[in-house]
């Protein structure tokens, strides 16, 4: 297998074969529970794919010098400490930014994909393949995160992009795109069943799709494309 | 059995040399960032108290005039640090921090601005943990409901009438929920009967804060 062929198969896996929220259902405390709107999805995916990344390195680099009996506490102690060191840094050095993520950021801690790459992937690879696996599990995360987060604010309150000015700045107060107008509001989209509800339509839709695909590769090509390589 | 003992021996050294280089790390990262992040909290914080009465109306260090206050039915078990706006030493208003208890979920914390002749200037909603797309159009950058109490004192409107519409008050209560804006006129409310019966002590300057 040639470099390109590997981290194309990290990235096409982090963000649609092996996406963490669609396919592994891993994540789903935080991803539930902040996926109301767009904006916050979006803040939430964010903050996670940068733990995933500074976890994911971290382990790769310390991944032969722990006994493989006490790895998960050990793990666990390195998500800890860089969700704790990143929530001060932010705290330090973008602290408008920590205002609308900071709640996020403990939530991530609940996040257990984050622990599933570092024991499945970043501490079997190096730190340049555990980065870029971290990097596209995260925005594999934040995409299924945004998409769940557009269809329940669509639904919940016939928006899109409001309150994009708590992370933007001001000029971003301009964004919000109104669908329809003197819309009443869907309470289900919003409230916790309809995270549930449409993590599952998303999750149905994906696997339709995917079967599609499948379909048509059968039909219109000579050699198989999963396993060609 | 002896060398079972030795090998869990030393998996414990190794996780607590981990857990030690862990801890100092994150030790390190907030000793290095202490000062920064205190120096952003009271820049958030003037920031925050200056939006609630007009710029030049005042002209104290409104961070450091305060005064600590034990009032049990304001704050929860603590006491609250009352902060004093003055222009040329003369009273102008104060900002109280309350809390409203009745929310849908958990405390809604909140500062109240009043004026010294007893009219709310600003309220304010500083943390709070109700449902998100519903109980938070509270929030100012989110609706300008929070502006129903600006100018609201009780020579203009009766305390009875200080209640949501839906309780025969003349609060609007906002679409698709009743029980956030309840619990926060009644938050503001009580934090006026407080201003009303401490008013002249709650300027009183031999209690600056040094």
């Amino acid at each position: 297998m040639t470099m390109w062929t590997q981290y194309r198969q990290i990235i096409t896996g982090g963000l649609w074969t092996n996406n963490q929220a669609f396919v592994a259902l891993l994540g789903l405390c935080p991803l539930l529970a902040v996926s109301n709107t767009l904006i916050n999805s979006l803040g939430l995916g964010l903050a996670t794919t940068m733990t995933l990344v500074c976890s994911s390195v971290t382990v790769s680099v310390i991944r032969k010098i722990i006994p493989s009996e006490i790895r998960l506490p050990i793990f666990v102690l390195v998500i800890a400490a860089v969700v704790t060191a990143i929530e001060l840094m932010m705290k330090a050095y973008f602290f408008e930014l920590y205002k609308v993520l900071g709640i996020f950021i403990p939530l991530i801690v609940t996040n257990c994909a984050i622990i599933g790459r570092a024991e499945s992937y970043a501490s079997k690879h190096s730190p340049p393949k555990a980065f870029l696996d971290g990097l596209f599990m995260g925005l594999g995360f934040t995409l299924a995160l945004v998409l769940l987060g557009s269809v329940r604010e669509i639904l919940g309150a016939g928006t899109l992009f409001s309150d994009a000015a708590l992370m933007f700045g001001e000029s971003a107060a301009s964004w919000k795109i109104v669908l329809f107008e003197d819309y009443s509001g869907m309470l289900l989209a919003i409230l916790p069943p309809g995270a549930f509800i449409g993590l599952g339509l998303l999750i149905a839709l994906k696997n339709s799709m995917d079967f599609q695909f499948k379909l048509h590769r059968k039909v219109f090509s000579v050699q198989p494309l999963d396993k060609g390589n | 059995m002896r060398e079972g003992f030795q090998r869990s021996l030393f998996m414990a050294l190794v996780l607590g040399a981990f857990a030690i280089v862990a801890i100092g790390m994150v030790m390190w990262v907030f000793y290095a960032s202490k000062a920064r992040i205190i120096e952003n909290e009271r820049a958030a914080l003037v920031k925050q108290l200056s939006e609630l009465l007009p710029a030049g109306s005042y002209d104290n260090d409104i961070v450091n005039d305060t005064v600590n206050w034990i009032e049990p039915d304001l704050a929860v078990g603590n006491s609250l640090t009352i902060f004093r706006f003055r222009k040329n030493t003369r009273p102008v208003a104060v900002v109280i921090p309350t809390v409203a208890l009745g929310g849908y979920n958990g405390k809604i914390k909140l500062l109240v601005a009043i004026t010294k002749e007893g009219v709310v200037s600003a309220v304010r909603v500083t943390s709070h943990h109700e449902t998100p797309g519903l109980g938070d159009k509270m929030e100012i950058e989110r609706s300008g409901w929070i502006n129903v109490f600006k100018g609201k004192s009780f020579k203009a409107l009766p305390e009875s009438q200080w209640k949501v519409k839906r309780d025969g008050g003349v609060f609007d209560q906002f679409t698709g929920a009743t029980i956030t804006p309840r619990a926060i006129v009644q938050a503001v409310k009580k934090t006026v009967v407080f201003f009303e019966a401490n008013r002249e002590a709650l300027f009183l300057p031999e209690q600056i804060k040094d």
